[in-house]
């Protein structure tokens, strides 16, 4: 391949042409303010203009015959974006939960881990790590077991499949909040005249011993409650997951099983699982890092009851209604390195084997 | 056409687009002192009603100034509020924005430095002459005013249903604690709720009446002062009562949505008192759908909280001047407006509150809010907790989190109260 440089004179003038245009309108956008119908367009305006500006910049990269060059400089705008906003903010984050910043001013004051020292003394902070911990055990097991449950059933061929795979996919379009709202409803813990929700029926049905305070059971068996919506509303994507793994294994292997004389027991236990190892995986690592994170389920069906608290909630109050900043940048800094563990070992796992393919 | 032509085509488009755009009328100049951005959490039933009235006076007063409305929602502020700390760390902030008077405003905003004294405005405009002489130093840093207070509400209000009452055979309404756990033993035997309770922020408002029911107006005062001292055993004393008075009240407090609910659970009957602000009030007499359309004296009935009589619990919406104004003179027709008579008489009496100026018509108001007004004039005034009168924001949260943790578990009062202390030693007053 030739490493020359052809310059095409027309394409130079669409080039210069392109980059006069992107930085003449950001000029002039900057004086102005770019007014459309009555809303304020002068932001993507200014971004308009920047992409003209690089759309010159690119055709002029374009005249070299390497392609490489055009590569790196189509792909440099996501780079720099990527390490800006989510690189250099994780580091951001990770200095100013090293200061003592609190209150509207930056204060940058160098106190080392005494942020984390003091979350690790914090009685707040440990509901809320308690609190993760229930909430992660139980939505992770709930989901694994109630999707394999309905995949293993979906499997079985039946008739009007589509149907109740669509039923039970629905829930995950749903967003928290408002599952979580609703779910706060059905879940009303009270008695007597007011006895509402799921406890009615209990009660109609007279199943009075089943009638539960729901989430406002004592810790820290309430925050087990609120399990319940996040598998109603996850196990549905479990179970697409286990489904797939499931038309993935060959009728040749389970028919080998029957022809040794496996029961269907036998063949799910000792052949159909062990294959299906790698789904649990990334079953796991999906909904393992949506339970570490998670806030507005909790805040919906919670409403901020300390009870019920969460690592993401204590962040939200300490930084925003407390303007505590360095204690919400230590909250979110802990929450990562718990996603962290997470997901590192996982993206290593499987570029490794990516590598070995 | 040969591609050759087709670039150069393009490129002489481009070109001509952009001079043509240039000239259209497209881009407007950036307005210089023509809008004025009014930040607020009034975004439902009266408040945003209020806002409007006010609005309508302004736009009447200067019509060359554009009235741009960026009310956020979010009960008591908490959504706003945090919208605004963005913004004004970013170096954006409105043309003037609503806080509660007092600590929230002085220890947050005037802490960094964003907001700028009004001795000028209250010079020119008069304006302190018509506050009341109690209001002002708790507006103030130095003697320096740093806002313009709209409305006043009252905290220590005790809505009661007389028919639940009557039922259970409490004759007289309770003015002391010890009386209101009298009656909620015979309300309790009579199969009712005493006490109606609604999500966390509702039982730091209960916190606020039981303990200035206890220490009386002073102690609560000094609790916001240097030098305070909350391991004293007055503060116990206040903070049995108040593990005392959440024994009765309903099991589902912490699941219900705001204090609506829980208001709404004594006029229909199935709970005796409720301890709420006064702007319950709009809430039960307006007509649905804003309000219940209920009457006064037969469907509900108020009262001091017990141990307050005499006691004006208060806090106030006020708008500030931000320390980098961008439209300067637009935020002081806004403030002049906001503090003016006729703005105040057209926001509060859809808002449901009373004036902050002693010379509002009491004919605009409802009987109840003419009883504030009397009581405001007469009464001590002491500042609100829960709606940011005596405590900085920092200092707050960590009170809610200590009231959270004692929420969890209502038995450890001695908890509670280290907790309490530790959080003005770290954030507050005992520093």
């Amino acid at each position: 391949m030739s490493q020359g440089f052809v310059l095409n004179r027309s394409q130079l003038t669409l080039a210069l042409a392109l980059m006069a245009v992107g930085i003449v309108s950001i000029f002039i956008l900057n004086g102005t303010e770019l007014d459309i119908a009555g809303k304020n367009f002068t932001s993507i305006g200014l971004l308009l203009g920047g992409l003209l500006f690089y759309s010159g910049i690119l055709v002029i990269v374009g005249m070299f015959k390497n392609e490489t060059y055009l590569s790196v400089a189509l792909l440099l705008p996501s780079i720099v974006a990527v390490a800006i906003f989510v690189y250099g903010f994780i580091a951001w984050s990770i200095r100013v939960s090293l200061s003592k910043w609190k209150g509207l001013l930056p204060d940058y004051t160098w106190v080392g881990l005494q942020q984390y020292t003091d979350l690790f003394h914090d009685p707040r902070f440990l509901i809320d790590v308690r609190n993760t911990g229930v909430f992660t055990v139980g939505f992770i097991a709930g989901c694994l077991i109630i999707g394999l449950g309905l995949a293993i059933l979906l499997d079985q061929r039946l008739k009007g499949e589509a149907l109740f795979r669509g039923i039970f996919l629905f829930p995950m379009s749903i967003s928290f909040i408002a599952s979580g709202v609703v779910w706060g409803w059905l879940m009303n813990p009270a008695t007597g005249d007011r006895i509402t929700g799921i406890n009615l029926i209990f009660k109609m049905l007279h199943l009075d011993f089943l009638i539960s305070l729901w989430q406002t059971t004592p810790p820290p068996w309430g925050m087990a409650f609120t399990v319940i919506p996040a598998v109603w509303q996850l196990s549905g994507f479990t179970m697409a997951l286990y489904l797939g793994g499931l038309r993935s294994i060959s009728e040749e292997i389970r028919e080998a099983a029957r022809v040794d004389g496996a029961s269907e027991f036998q063949i799910y236990r000792y052949i159909i699982l062990p294959l299906l190892q790698p789904v649990t995986l990334s079953a796991v690592i999906i909904l393992g890092h949506m339970s570490l994170k998670i806030f507005d389920l909790i805040v919906a069906i919670g409403r901020k009851d300390l009870r019920l608290d969460v690592p993401g909630i204590y962040m939200w109050n300490t930084t925003f209604d407390g303007t505590n900043y360095a204690q919400g940048a230590a909250i979110g800094v802990l929450m990562l390195i718990s996603v962290a563990i997470l997901v590192v070992p996982y993206l290593i796992y499987s570029m490794r084997t990516e590598a070995e393919l | 056409m040969s591609k050759k032509n087709l670039y150069s085509l393009l490129a002489v488009l481009l070109v001509a687009a952009t001079v043509l755009s240039a000239c259209g009328p497209k881009a407007t100049p950036a307005p210089t002192s023509t809008q004025v951005e009014i930040f607020s959490w009034w975004v439902g039933g009266g408040e945003a009603a209020g806002l409007a009235a006010m609005q309508k006076v302004f736009e009447a007063k200067y019509p060359s100034i554009k009235f741009v409305n960026a009310a956020v929602a979010g009960g008591s502020g908490t959504n706003a509020r945090a919208v605004l700390a963005t913004r004004l760390s970013a170096g954006d902030p409105p043309d003037s924005w609503q806080a509660h008077a007092g600590q929230e405003i002085i220890g947050t905003y005037v802490a960094a430095h964003q907001v700028a004294p009004l001795d000028d405005f209250f010079k020119s405009t008069g304006f302190g002459n018509v506050l009341p002489k109690t209001l002002l130093p708790l507006i103030s840093q130095d003697g320096h005013p740093y806002s313009v207070p709209v409305n006043i509400h009252r905290s220590n209000v005790m809505w009661y249903n007389p028919k639940v009452l009557q039922e259970a055979g409490v004759t007289a309404v309770p003015t002391t604690w010890d009386e209101f756990f009298a009656a909620c033993e015979k309300i309790k035997a009579a199969g009712k709720t005493c006490l109606a309770l609604g999500p966390q922020w509702t039982a730091m408002h209960l916190l606020e009446n039981v303990m200035i029911g206890t220490l009386g107006a002073d102690g609560w005062s000094k609790l916001w002062q240097p030098g305070a001292d909350w391991t004293s055993a007055d503060v116990t004393k206040a903070l049995d009562n108040y593990a005392k008075a959440l024994s009765y009240t309903n099991s589902d407090h912490a699941s219900l949505t705001d204090w609506q609910p829980a208001t709404k659970l004594v006029t229909d009957g199935d709970a005796a008192f409720n301890i709420m602000g006064d702007w319950a009030d709009g809430y039960l007499e307006n007509q649905p759908p804003d309000g219940l359309g209920l009457k006064a004296h037969t469907d509900f009935d108020w009262a001091p909280t017990p141990g307050t009589k005499g006691v004006f619990v208060f806090l106030s919406d006020s708008f500030v001047l931000p320390a980098n104004a961008k439209h300067p003179d637009a935020t002081n027709a806004w403030l002049t407006v906001a503090a003016s008579k006729e703005g105040q008489e057209a926001f509060n009496p859809v808002k449901g509150s009373i004036c902050a100026r002693t010379d509002c018509d009491p004919k605009l108001f409802n009987e109840y809010l003419q009883s504030a007004m009397k009581d405001w004039s007469t009464d001590t005034v002491v500042g609100s907790l829960t709606h940011g009168v005596v405590a900085n924001d920092a200092w707050k949260a960590k009170i809610d989190t200590a009231l959270g943790l004692f929420l969890a578990d209502p038995t450890k009062v001695a908890d509670f109260q280290a907790a309490l202390a530790a959080a003005c030693k770290s954030d507050g007053a005992c520093k």
